[in-house]
């Protein structure tokens, strides 16, 4: 029994991981009223570019540096995902249009992007072989804390991961008090919630929006590069991200547009999502049924919180609209 | 004073928002923005590929057009992405945004295989296949409705955020999908293999000697139904009311909770309608696949055509072909065919961004005119 649980502790950290950080960073760019439902093509490209970056150093370099490998892999996923974060704002906040149509545009961009490096890379470098790995980015994700190994089940099962996992909380718990406790936080949730209020308080509507659908997306982004770096090790799968970036928007909406709930709600979806493998004796129809779950649960969150109509749980409530100043 | 005047100036760029713009006008920005990213697409590919542009549209034109087989997969996309483009018009002139036409195909698509299925264990060779297509047909119908209508009435009565809903729904339907795959085959494999292919029991059958031809009929059918829906009857008049403002609406005499219910049980049912043409007219099985993301691109091509079904027939069939041309470039080349999707967003980048310059207009300021 319990060298189950132990294992599948690790593996929902795993998981949950990504999707915390897409999570938080949608929750971040919802709050100034921007619904980006490109989160997930977002995410696969910050994972392609992670790759892509430490790939090219790792290929060039005679004898490449962990340092300097996680760095440029960082670099250049956080590089990836500013650019479609850009394009998406610019689109939705410059030029007003669509926000679902655009988000999910850029989905299908940044799903293309990542699946069409992933496989032609390796062609354009004119190497053999099908699947990108780069062991030694891979590597310096994955380095623990020195003491991990020591402590036993405690340390492999709660300290054996790399520092973004850690970061993840720690993005998490900073943007928690970011959103509640500062007045920058609280002028961005106006922003989302009235625009035009925080527009004659004398409040940038486009500079926050613009800072929060970037930031939003830079964050988001690392959880794609967790995935191929720590999860997949330094690889890359085509579509084997799969449809993690659509259940961190799930998580959103689970975690009711709260930081600190995300932390918790994306742990309960990261072991939904694995469970169905560590059940015993479960026929393979019954993991697609257990694999159904975050989702129905999200519908289910969904249905309450607009039947209830408690204010504080709501939705921003400009959220997927665009501003115009000038509009009555 | 002086300083207080200098702050009064006229900003450089001053955004105004334009109310009537000439159709003509309109249409020829839209053009601007094919061609601008039609250019880009182009250089992607030329930068991929070391062909030169022209070779590019070339191998494109042969791709989508080189033998009848290809002509062929260009009419069964085309008609499948089309009747979810209209599937899908309704709800958004409503301003409903449905995202889960993904899984409402699925649905559609399932309850056509499992009646293939569960009829061949049952009746055998018994049943005719006009019976079961039929059969079919009905099920698939009912099945979409369902899937649709069950966000619609949560919108109507509490205002649950529809596009959420739907999209989780979508998610829902593909394990469903597997779910049942894994029930039907017992091999455990996850591959439902082509059903009745023995019998052709439930296949659409061929028109003019050809596959897929029974598909572009029904769907140049609908086409001209929902033109007609849309601009002439008084559902379609009522859908655009909503759609522009739903006090408007209240305000005279519109029924707002049974408009958005029936408009989705009406996008819904054509929904159903598609992933049965995909089961009985082309694939013949079933996979959690089946749409293949065209839920999501139907909303884009919808958009793309200002919700003109006629204007949809072009913008389908221009996705579908730059996905195949694309697509056949890079098989060619030894390169992932996901180059399609980069094109696609790049395209629909450009065409959405243009929106804002037919929606808005930009003042620039006029040259310095000193006081007067």
């Amino acid at each position: 029994m319990f060298d189950k649980v132990f294992p599948f502790i690790n593996s929902t950290i795993c998981t949950a991981i990504p999707l915390l950080f897409g999570a938080i960073g949608e929750i971040i760019t919802e709050k100034s009223g921007n619904l980006n439902l490109g989160i997930p093509g977002i995410m696969y490209m910050g994972g392609i570019s992670g790759i892509i970056g430490g790939y090219i150093y790792e290929h060039y370099s005679s004898s490449p540096s962990t340092f300097l490998c996680v760095t440029i892999a960082l670099l250049a996923s956080l590089i990836g995902s500013l650019i479609l974060a850009f394009i998406y704002s610019f689109l939705t906040i410059t030029l007003r249009v669509n926000q679902n149509v655009t988000g999910l545009a850029l989905t299908t961009f940044g799903i293309g992007i990542g699946n069409f490096f992933g496989g032609s890379l390796l062609k354009f470098f004119n190497e053999p072989g099908k699947s990108i790995s780069i062991i030694k980015t891979g590597d310096g994700f994955k380095a623990s804390l020195p003491f991990a190994s020591k402590l036993g089940v405690f340390g492999d099962t709660f300290l054996s991961f790399g520092f973004l996992t850690y970061l993840a909380i720690i993005v998490a718990i900073l943007a928690s008090l970011f959103l509640n406790r500062t007045r920058k936080g609280l002028n961005l949730r106006a922003v989302g919630e009235n625009p035009a209020t925080a527009d004659a308080a004398g409040i940038s509507v486009v500079k926050y929006k613009y800072f929060a659908t970037l930031t939003g997306g830079a964050i988001a982004g690392l959880g794609g590069l967790y995935f191929v770096m720590e999860y997949l090790g330094g690889a890359w799968t085509n579509d084997g991200f799969g449809d993690r970036g659509w259940l961190a928007i799930a998580i959103v909406i689970f975690a009711i547009w709260r930081p600190a709930l995300a932390i918790f709600s994306s742990f309960i979806f990261g072991g939904l999502y694995m469970l169905s493998i560590y059940i015993p004796g479960l026929s393979s129809s019954d993991k697609e049924l257990i694999n159904m779950l975050p989702y129905v649960v999200t519908i289910l969150v969904l249905i309450i919180t607009s039947i209830r109509k408690k204010r504080e749980n709501q939705p921003p409530a400009s959220l997927g609209l665009s501003y115009f100043r000038e509009e009555r | 004073m002086e300083s207080s005047k200098k702050h009064l100036k006229e900003p450089l760029i001053h955004i105004t928002r334009r109310t009537d713009i000439p159709r003509v006008k309109a249409w020829c920005i839209r053009l601007v923005a094919i061609i601008a990213s039609l250019v880009v697409c182009g250089l992607v590919i030329v930068l991929i590929s070391k062909y030169n542009p022209i070779e590019v549209y070339e191998k494109m034109i042969d791709g989508n057009f080189g033998t009848k087989r290809k002509v062929l997969n260009l009419l069964k996309g085309t008609s499948a992405l089309l009747c979810i483009s209209l599937a899908v018009t309704p709800a958004f002139k409503m301003k409903f945004w449905n995202l889960g036409a993904e899984g409402q195909v699925l649905i559609g698509g399932l309850a056509s295989a499992a009646c293939m299925h569960y009829t061949r264990l049952q009746f055998g060779n018994s049943i005719s296949s006009w019976q079961l297509i039929l059969l079919m047909f009905a099920t698939s119908v009912v099945c979409g409705m369902i899937w649709g209508v069950i966000p619609a009435i949560f919108k109507a009565v509490w205002k649950t955020n529809e596009s959420l809903f739907t999209l989780m729904m979508n998610y829902v339907a593909i394990q469903l999908v597997g779910f049942f795959i894994a029930k039907w085959v017992p091999t455990g494999s996850g591959v439902m293999g082509v059903i009745n292919l023995d019998t052709k029991c439930g296949w659409l059958p061929d028109v003019f000697g050809e596959k897929y031809m029974f598909n572009v009929i029904v769907v140049a059918v609908l086409t001209i139904v929902m033109f007609i829906y849309l601009r002439f009857s008084k559902h379609g008049y009522e859908i655009s009311v909503v759609g522009e403002s739903e006090n408007t609406a209240r305000y005279v005499g519109i029924n707002v909770k049974k408009v958005i219910i029936r408009t989705m049980l009406i996008s819904g049912a054509i929904c159903g309608l598609a992933g049965f043409l995909i089961v009985s007219g082309a694939d013949h099985t079933v996979t959690k696949n089946l749409a293949g993301g065209m839920g999501f691109t139907a909303i884009m091509v919808s958009w793309l055509a200002k919700f003109e079904p006629f204007m949809m027939v072009f913008t389908s069939a221009f996705i579908i072909f730059l996905q195949n041309g694309s697509s056949a470039i890079a098989m060619k080349l030894g390169l992932n065919k996901s180059v399609s999707d980069i094109l696609t967003g790049i395209i629909i980048f450009f065409i959405i961004g243009c929106e804002f310059f037919i929606n808005y207009k930009i003042n620039i300021r006029a040259k310095q005119k000193e006081a007067k």
